[in-house]
């Protein structure tokens, strides 16, 4: 496992590369659009890879909440943590794109919206973690995952009463797509679940070690403890 | 006594005439909003088409703002001479305690709307062009979401560092939908534009979704396990 770490790393950022020369010369200027258009290689693929963190946040917590499994937890935190990281990244190339297509840097239609009050509850959620007292945190985050996921229906339902303005998906939407775009956006959305899963791989080692390390420190002062008596 | 009714009972007359004889959460809460309308009403001095099409969001926020006020004694309360680790060890369910605490918020959310209603109807000249009939419902339907979520996160925030200001971090972002229908909800009824029947579906589904979640994960919360 060890060893696979770096192959994995090298690989990541080799396409990362390839999926910036793809995303900057080989794919084909957007004819309306122009060259901003380009930022749809970024924007696209870290929402998906956003969600897919998301997702496994929410599989580990009740993972978590039925085994009590702490490994569980501790991939939903580093799912959570990396998930806010690309969300975040969603929600700055979203508005950079909108002004000059759109003339509007923010509107409240039904996927802005789901995205921010997902960024939203994931952000409580990472407050949650911070403020709690360590030997509860596991429990109530997954808790809070849990019930966060429930909202989202809750959400798409209530922003879908109003009118929606973002173009509808390009892939399974009923639009059409170049195929050289295609295939640079699914080469970017390769290149960034490698790179989510690198980040997020080592955060889960972190964790670990860091409760390592915390565990053999309590143990150690209680051992002192016991000694100097 | 021990049966869950009888718990949730007792608790709940315990919960009341504490706050018949303190009225702390009622009093801090009848202030702040009493606050909120005023700095409102001057800070946009509408006129009533105006306030009609804004009320609705005004009243909504006055209530949420001041019902957090309240939600966080909820709990609160208990820490002093350890009575939340006396339920801990006792063997009475946890969800019929919880119940009884929803329950007790409620009734004090209420009686903070039905004070504070009059109010809003005088500083912003409202009155109801849809049917207001629905109003109703949707204030029911409004604060048992907002009591039913604030207390859960509430006995969440109370084991956290910083309590007091955990309970909004947590349960802002949870509520929007709820929040945006009961907006919604009254300003279709008060302008008589759109018809409200969706929002106060919508309401009612978050009702359901929400009580379910909550009792069905009090108790890990409650044992902190």
């Amino acid at each position: 496992m060890k060893r696979a770490f770096p192959i994995f790393a090298v690989l990541t950022a080799g396409l990362l590369t390839y999926g910036l020369y793809g995303a900057l010369i080989q794919a084909p200027t957007e004819q309306t659009m122009g060259d901003v258009q380009r930022i749809f290689y970024y924007h696209v693929p870290s929402a998906w890879t956003a969600f897919c963190l998301f997702f496994v946040n929410l599989a580990a917590s009740i993972v978590y909440l039925v085994w009590r499994n702490p490994k569980a937890d501790a991939l939903a935190l580093a799912s959570a943590e990396v998930g806010v990281v690309f969300c975040t990244v969603v929600l700055v190339t979203g508005p950079i794109w909108a002004r000059p297509v759109w003339g509007i840097w923010w509107t409240w239609d039904l996927r802005l919206t789901l995205t921010l009050v997902l960024w939203l509850i994931y952000v409580s959620y990472l407050m949650l973690r911070r403020f709690s007292s360590s030997g509860q945190t596991p429990m109530m985050a997954a808790v809070l995952a849990v019930l966060g996921a429930l909202d989202v229906p809750l959400v798409y339902f209530s922003i879908w009463f109003f009118r929606t303005q973002h173009p509808q998906p390009v892939i399974g939407g009923g639009g059409s797509i170049d195929p050289r775009m295609l295939h640079v956006l699914l080469m970017n959305w390769l290149a960034f679940m490698c790179f989510a899963t690198l980040v997020c791989w080592s955060r889960y080692r972190l964790e670990i070690l860091r409760r390592q390390v915390e565990e053999t420190q309590a143990l150690e002062s209680l051992l002192a403890a016991g000694s100097s008596r | 006594m021990t049966s869950p009714p009888g718990v949730t009972r007792a608790t709940l007359v315990k919960d009341l005439r504490l706050e018949w004889r303190s009225k702390d959460a009622v009093n801090s809460m009848l202030f702040f909003a009493l606050l909120v309308v005023v700095i409102f009403s001057f800070s946009f001095d509408p006129t009533a088409e105006e306030s009609r099409r804004i009320a609705g969001g005004l009243v909504w926020v006055a209530f949420l703002f001041a019902a957090v006020v309240a939600l966080n004694q909820t709990w609160a309360r208990e820490l002093r001479n350890q009575v939340l680790d006396a339920y801990r060890v006792s063997p009475a369910s946890a969800n019929s305690l919880f119940f009884a605490k929803v329950l007790g918020n409620f009734i004090f959310v209420s009686v903070l709307q039905a004070l504070m209603t009059p109010l809003f109807v005088v500083f912003y000249n409202l009155r109801a062009v849809g049917p207001a009939y629905q109003l109703l419902f949707v204030a029911v339907l409004g604060t048992w979401a907002l009591v039913v979520n604030g207390t859960f996160f509430a006995a969440m925030s109370v084991r956290t560092r910083s309590r007091e200001i955990m309970l909004p971090l947590l349960l802002f972002p949870i509520t929007i939908p709820a929040l945006l229908a009961m907006v919604e909800a009254t300003s279709s009824i008060l302008t008589g534009e759109f018809s409200a029947k969706f929002w106060i579906v919508l309401l009612a589904v978050y009702d359901v979704v929400f009580t379910t979640g909550c009792l069905l994960f009090f108790e890990i919360v409650l044992h902190g396990e």
